[in-house]
């Protein structure tokens, strides 16, 4: 997963152990494909349309639950009313979604309707890849204050509607309480600051120490006069790429943005540079290779090996979605959930998150647009939404949640998550068609900048530079198409 | 051609000596249109082959057409052109190689891929000449271990990227434990920009079984008689490796040279699997045509990308270009 990749779900749909599972879900989507060229279509008396979905396991099947549910209601209608022709989804399991999509739109035969992430979008809408629901929308009487307008938010771009939520996600600090309890913390008591983040995350590094008689003991701390050769890192309390899914964000922690509303590159803002201060500050006190080190002996995200579920890393930024890895890998994991730090002398930030959401789009020539649009209302609607929502263990993206819902919910933290996309600060990718690019450059700078191979200031000067490059190309690029 | 040609050719003989002999040369590709037409004297014989060598390579003429030289044609026309797949193609002259040269991305990338393909290159042909010498000799078992450093080779590259992404474990790996063994602390290989590219490198000598054994064949063309009057004049094994075994297969040599570098300007999948796209640690295995999957396929700058491909085409085109000049000093076809 490239660093920094604006995914809100967790990155394991890319990640090698489902080499297979991918491999797998091709060969699927081949012969599916075949199937349905191979005639039939017509042979039931069903308006069939083709839906591709990015997820496999939990989350994929959290999608068949309301594609079932729509089918079943659809055939309900036809019964009821026999000249009506029934609607029939079929989904499809797509992966690298966002590449695919776009070859299939240009080759003349998308799906009807697609499961996207929302960071897709601008860049999607730009190249005219995408159906603008506005109309649709308008029709179905779906508006913006049907929902928690940040994940309404997230699917518009240049004023028009491109897509519609599925699950939402927020980010929040979670922490493994026993690591706490053994360091001497209070495991009940996150870190609200940024500084108090980093001295809990101190205590709780530990290394193996070689002794000078060849045996080994456990010391905690950062341990800076024992030379490296002598330790090797078993345990840490944080580490900023762990996980590298939002390595981009930190910024905006700290007061940053990425990205002027008047489309300049603000990568080297002073808020950003010191929060890639701070990134760097953990390379300096744990030393570059013993991180590199430590790293590669993580699993993927979904295994036991996680490193947050195996107790390697105490505290990480994780998704709502964390949730359902724990209950499957770490059942009996003692941990808690809160906001993420922010600086001491920046308290009116507590509560930043980071919020993205999953989205049901229709790519530009869809065979069957207004099919594939009574299924994305039927996902809008509170029983959808709060059946693919609870199946993935999220919350709801509209405004309204039934108490059902909330009673029902696993996860004790599940309203905290939910209140994070409502405040102020919340933030997501900046809506750019270059993002893609623009993402890759801090990615490298931060990469740069954790191996300490360049100064904060010299590698976010340089992605900013090349960032720049990129916006005002993209800009020019829309000028001359006349947009 | 050739099937055209020989068809065409074979009856020769047994035409008459009239006509102009101009149908000799028309086995030439492309050629048949031209001027000796069915008219200008060629007879019917001489025209049912000609139709019939081509009918034999229209399928190749086809697939030629349609799979390489429409989508190169194309390329070059997009390389003039911002081109977003979706939207119509904007011609924008050079804009597209003028930025190629300006971007720093363009010249790392091209800077990695050279280093990589210099290292394997250098390396795989002389593990592979090795390997080819010593499974050469009479040895008991010769089949089996040819067989085993053949299999490399036929491992796909994805699941050899997934294995040597194992090996290569800085923490776990089998490499570093191996070498932990003699007292060596392993670096992180994949995760320090400053071992990635040799990583890559080292699993790329692991797969030279193909050119072993086409350097196999090459030694086992070599003559006896020429190591024998080589021994009755008194060199040793060495002056036998330099002076006869190695100018006798210059061929070879050269011709695995060739295929190393085109196949190493356009090395791609190991980095993408093992690395990522964007080329971590710190764009140190940002190869060239990673980038251009980067532009084309996640930006879809496809103009751009085009442009890049070209550009790859005239630096593997003069690079064979220059090794096929200084071939000429080195390498003898002479038996």
């Amino acid at each position: 997963m490239a660093p920094g990749r604006p995914s809100p779900g967790p990155g394991k749909v890319t990640e090698c152990a489902t080499e297979m599972n991918r491999l797998l879900a091709l060969l699927l989507v081949a012969t599916s494909l075949l199937l349905g060229c191979s005639g039939g279509e017509n042979d039931e008396k069903v308006r069939r349309i083709v839906y591709w979905e990015k997820w496999t396991g939990f989350e994929g099947e959290a999608a068949d639950l309301v594609v079932n549910a729509f089918n079943k209601r659809e055939r309900e209608k036809a019964k009821a009313n026999p000249g009506y022709v029934p609607i029939e989804v079929q989904r499809v399991t797509v992966s690298r979604i966002d590449q695919k999509l776009l070859v299939a739109t240009a080759g003349g035969n998308p799906p009807d309707v697609a499961g996207i992430f929302t960071y897709m979008v601008a860049a999607y809408a730009e190249k005219g890849a995408l159906v603008d629901l506005g109309p649709y929308a308008e029709k179905a009487g779906i508006k913006r204050s049907d929902y928690i307008p940040h994940y309404y938010d997230l699917s518009v771009y240049r004023d028009k509607l491109w897509a519609l939520p599925t699950t939402p996600a927020s980010t929040a600090l979670h922490w493994n309480k026993r690591l706490f309890r053994e360091a001497g913390l209070d495991p009940e008591v996150p870190p609200k600051t940024i500084e108090e983040l980093d001295a809990f995350a101190e205590k709780m590094t530990k290394w193996e120490v070689t002794l000078p008689n060849g045996k080994t003991e456990i010391r905690s701390g950062y341990l800076k006069d024992v030379p490296a050769a002598q330790k090797r890192l078993i345990q840490v309390g944080f580490l900023p790429r762990e996980p590298d899914w939002w390595s981009y964000a930190w910024g905006y922690y700290f007061g940053g943005k990425l990205l002027s509303d008047d489309g300049k590159a603000l990568i080297n803002s002073p808020e950003n540079l010191r929060a890639y201060e701070w990134v760097a500050s953990y390379s300096k006190n744990l030393g570059v290779e013993a991180i590199q080190r430590f790293r590669s002996g993580f699993g993927n995200f979904s295994s036991p090996q996680n490193p947050f579920l195996s107790g390697k890393v105490a505290m990480v930024l994780q998704g709502v979605w964390m949730w359902n890895f724990i209950q499957m890998y770490s059942p009996g994991m003692q941990w808690g959930a809160a906001p993420f730090p922010v600086p001491a002398d920046r308290p009116d930030l507590y509560g930043i998150a980071s919020a993205e959401a999953d989205a049901l789009a229709i790519p530009k020539d869809s065979k069957h647009p207004d099919e594939a649009f009574e299924f994305i209302k039927y996902v809008q609607s509170q029983e959808g939404m709060e059946m693919i929502c609870m199946a993935q263990k999220k919350f709801s993206a509209l405004a309204k949640t039934s108490d059902e819902f909330w009673s029902k919910h696993p996860n004790q933290y599940i309203k905290m998550f939910a209140a994070l996309p409502t405040k102020p600060h919340t933030f997501a990718p900046p809506k750019s068609g270059v993002w893609n690019e623009y993402v890759r450059e801090i990615g490298a700078a931060v990469d740069a900048i954790q191996n300490l191979s360049k100064t904060p200031k010299e590698a976010l000067d340089e992605a900013a530079a090349r960032g720049q490059i990129a916006l005002d190309r993209n800009k020019a690029i829309s000028a001359r198409r006349g947009e | 051609m050739t099937a055209a040609e020989r068809i065409e050719t074979r009856p020769e003989p047994e035409q008459p000596a009239s006509g102009p002999k101009v149908a000799k040369g028309s086995g030439e590709l492309g050629a048949p249109a031209g001027e000796p037409g069915p008219k200008r004297g060629m007879t019917p014989r001489e025209w049912v082959n000609q139709r019939n060598g081509l009918l034999f390579c229209l399928p190749w003429l086809i697939g030629m057409s349609v799979f390489l030289i429409y989508p190169l044609l194309s390329a070059l026309y997009y390389s003039l052109c911002d081109y977003s797949v979706l939207l119509p193609p904007v011609f924008i002259g050079l804009d597209n190689y003028v930025e190629l040269f300006r971007d720093a991305l363009f010249w790392k990338s091209l800077w990695n891929t050279t280093y990589y393909a210099i290292g394997a290159v250098s390396l795989g042909v002389i593990t592979s000449l090795t390997l080819a010498i010593l499974l050469n000799s009479k040895v008991k078992g010769l089949a089996l271990y040819r067989t085993i450093f053949f299999l490399p080779s036929l491992m796909p590259v994805v699941a050899g990227s997934i294995l040597w992404m194992w090996m290569y474990n800085g923490e776990s790996g089998i490499i570093n434990t191996a070498l932990g063994a003699i007292g060596i602390k392993g670096p992180s290989w994949l995760a320090d920009p400053a071992w990635s590219k040799i990583a890559i490198i080292i699993m790329a000598v692991w797969g030279a079984g193909n050119s072993m054994v086409i350097f196999l064949a090459g030694l086992q063309d070599v003559p006896t008689s020429i190591y024998e009057a080589a021994i009755i004049d008194g060199a040793n094994w060495w002056q036998r490796l330099f002076n006869v075994t190695i100018p006798m297969i210059s061929p070879v040599i050269y011709f695995n040279v060739i295929m190393g570098i085109i196949g190493g300007f356009q090395v791609f999948a190991q980095a993408l699997i093992m690395t990522d796209s964007t080329g971590a640690p710190e764009r140190s295995t940002l190869f060239y045509v990673l980038q251009l999957y980067n532009v084309g396929f996640q930006d879809l700058r496809m103009g751009y990308a085009s442009a890049m491909a070209w550009v790859l085409f005239a630096v593997i085109l003069a690079l064979t270009f220059v090794a096929t000049k200084a071939s000429k000093r080195w390498v003898t076809y002479d038996r």
